[in-house]
């Protein structure tokens, strides 16, 4: 068959070929002894929440917020500079990189230095997000208009035309991404709790440890109101308040001595073989070579793994899903449900849903794969969803089942598929840290060696990483260009 | 009586499409619908279309293929109420061997066999337009209702699929913007302007210069 349809079978026979084989070598057991059970339990608290339980609960929402507010305010700062400079290979390397590490791993870096402290919280959420902000605002300008400029008279400084020509052209653009990226904080600033910092995170987790469902359900049920309502309150003329009220109430701040500085950089990160005096290449050549061969290959492979099976999942959950919401499909009612769900399964972060299956589950990959699918397949359906409200069929088109496979599904294919890979990097860096549950990916070995106080092992491991996402996104890439892919809409849930 | 209209007015955003429309058009008749774009023929042929909805082989002008799928699919598409979903599926996937013999003998008649396993986004307009008439015609329904569907033809072309569509069906409406070919091929004419029907009569009572008034501004 000479179709275009074909192309797009022939990736996405692949794709589920990789993910098939992902399926074969992953560990999908059911380690607890009894899931049943835990999960009526879990089920239970969630039916009788107990809102009263949790002390300082409002501190911690608190620290929530201020970090995300921050760490969002310095990001975009730091971003937007960058994005001026995407002309140069550095930056945009230098900005991968920046993004290629999870927050929660900047989280464990910084908490070596600045202990726990407001300023680990607002860094470990500022530096990943100004590699993402300098990213997007650079493809903005690079995409946006550049007529208006070139139109100006000829001598006008490169300042003016900056501000006059340039920026008004892609403003709107940075303050709808900008919105959205505060979400995405405030749900980032909630996970970082599980890595000690006194966010909502960190009760949730100590709840749900303790068995104490009901407190959990309460936390988790206040953590999905804050979010939905982010809308109504956190508005863009209120946003400096709301910054300047969080800076007069948790400064960033942290009693760091310049002992401990030095310390960090000029011994801890240095690799062990090399802080001896007399020490020869062959010894480092070792310790790489071992850590290669006990961490740094089981990590990749286990996060290729998972990864993959878990794209597996979402690509076929967001197809079963998207008819949900979708104008071709069902009536008001069915849509209204269909939206709920997969708002739900948007806003509650897949790091804290692996944490909850692990619990019912035990620490194989299967929590992981679920946890994955579900959060990601919700976005991809609801992207794909909202791109078939803009087809028009023609008013004889079949209903039901003809309608899904012979007029609509041929026709979003191809933005699905694109959808899917630009998520695809995302799940592999969600991955990664899945590792601080228990699950035995890249971030287990991160984990522990932080936590052995190891941290020259934990950076060659978090570059591993860096290396691994780099990739998927280059191999990503390389497979939108080849399939012309364009996925219209930016990357917004 | 196939269809019929009585005092059909149509409003949309406020402008009228369609002005107090009366129409009868009997079993048999091959009616021409004319006149200026924007005169209301497409809003026309869609109230024609919910009267007989069921009876009726659609051909529009937009949205009519899914452009990323073959020739052969477009087509198949045309039969899907006749077989259960799964059937429908099973030929998604990979065609059956008495459908790809019926849809390419279709195909054969109407110019495009050699095109059957290409998608429709690599066709010409033309090849795509005989595609989209394809699929009305493997409907195998009474009744065709046809907008504009050799547009992209050239005259020879156009005026023999035209004949092929026709021939298929006992009673067709096609709105054409080709006045000599519409005297041809049909036998009776309707012509639309600003919404309101102009001239309604015989094709043997007409000659070409009594459709120009149609087209002619004020």
């Amino acid at each position: 068959m000479n179709t275009t349809a074909t192309r797009l079978r022939h990736t996405t026979l692949i794709l589920t070929a990789f993910g098939l084989l992902a399926f074969f070598f992953a560990d999908i057991s059911v380690t607890t002894r009894d899931p049943g059970i835990e999960l009526a339990k879990i089920g239970h608290g969630f039916l009788t929440p107990d809102f009263l339980a949790t002390e300082k609960l409002w501190q911690a929402l608190g620290y929530t917020l201020s970090f995300a507010l921050q760490g969002v305010a310095v990001g975009i700062t730091g971003g937007f500079l960058l994005a001026l400079l995407w002309r140069w290979r550095l930056v945009r390397t230098a900005s991968a990189v920046l993004r290629a590490i999870h927050e929660l791993f900047w989280g464990l870096l910084f908490l070596q230095v600045f202990g726990l402290s407001t300023l680990t919280g607002l860094l470990a959420i500022a530096v990943p997000y100004c590699g993402i902000f300098a990213k997007v605002f650079g493809e903005f300008l690079e995409e946006s208009d550049r007529a208006p400029a070139r139109a100006l008279p000829a001598g006008s400084d490169g300042f003016s035309s900056f501000w006059f020509a340039r920026l008004p052209l892609v403003w709107q653009h940075m303050k709808t991404y900008g919105a959205y990226r505060v979400e995405c904080a405030v749900r980032s600033s909630a996970i970082l709790g599980f890595i000690g910092l006194p966010t909502i995170g960190f009760h949730l987790e100590t709840a749900f440890r303790q068995g104490a469902y009901s407190t959990g359900a309460a936390l988790l049920y206040l953590f999905l109101l804050v979010i939905l309502s982010l809308r109504l309150w956190l508005r863009p003329v209120l946003l400096p308040l709301w910054l300047f009220a969080t800076l007069l109430w948790q400064p960033p701040q942290a009693s760091v001595t310049s002992g401990r500085l030095i310390r960090f950089l000029s011994e801890d990160i240095v690799p062990a073989p090399l802080r001896q005096a007399d020490w020869q290449w062959s010894e480092l050549a070792d310790w790489l070579l071992n850590l290669l061969h006990e961490q740094i290959l089981p990590g990749l492979g286990q996060t290729l793994i998972l990864g993959m099976a878990a794209l597996l999942v979402t690509g076929i959950l967001a197809l079963l899903m998207f008819p949900l919401i979708s104008s071709q499909f069902g009536h008001r009612l069915s849509r209204g449900a269909g939206h709920s769900l997969l708002v739900l399964l948007r806003t509650l972060p897949e790091f804290l849903l692996a944490f909850v299956f692990v619990l019912v589950l035990g620490p194989s990959m299967l929590p992981g794969i679920l946890a994955l699918a579900l959060h990601t397949g919700a976005i991809v359906a609801h992207l794909c969803g909202r791109f078939t409200d803009t087809l028009s069929l023609r008013v004889d088109a079949p209903g039901g089942l003809n309608r899904y496979a012979f007029e609509v599904l041929p026709r979003i294919y191809p933005n699905f598929l694109a959808f899917l890979l630009y998520r695809w990097e995302i799940i592999m860096r969600e991955t990664a840290i899945l590792g601080v549950l228990g699950i035995t990916t890249l971030g287990f070995y991160i984990d522990s060696a932080f936590s052995e106080l190891r941290v020259d092992r934990a950076l060659v491991l978090i570059g591993a990483g860096v290396m691994l996402n780099l990739a998927v996104d280059a191999i990503s890439r390389g497979l939108r260009q080849r399939l012309r892919l364009q996925h219209g809409l930016t990357d917004q849930s | 009586m196939m269809f019929q209209l009585d005092q059909l007015s149509i409003r949309r955003q406020g402008a009228d499409i369609l002005h107090e429309i009366n129409l009868c058009i009997e079993q048999g008749e091959k009616v021409a619908l004319l006149g200026p774009s924007g005169a209301g023929k497409s809003t026309l042929l869609e109230a024609l279309r919910r009267q007989q909805s069921l009876q009726s082989a659609w051909c529009p002008q937009q949205g009519a293929l899914v452009p990323m799928l073959s020739v052969f699919h477009n087509i198949y598409m045309g039969a899907l109420d006749r077989h259960s979903a799964l059937y429908n599926l099973a030929n998604l996937i990979r065609p059956m061997k008495a459908q790809w013999q019926q849809v390419g003998q279709l195909a054969d008649e109407l110019g495009i066999a050699d095109k059957l396993r290409t998608s429709v986004d690599r066709l010409s307009g033309g090849q795509a337009q005989r595609t989209a008439l394809g699929r009305a015609l493997f409907s195998c329904r009474d009744i065709l209702l046809a907008d504009e569907p050799v547009s992209s033809l050239d005259e020879n072309q156009g005026e023999a699929l035209l004949r092929l569509a026709l021939s298929r069906h006992h009673t067709t409406v096609t709105a054409l913007h080709d006045r000599e070919l519409a005297l041809h091929c049909c036998d009776r004419i309707i012509g639309l302007k600003d919404g309101r029907i102009i001239i309604d009569s015989p094709c043997q009572d007409l000659r070409l210069q009594d459709l120009n008034e149609l087209y002619r501004r004020r």
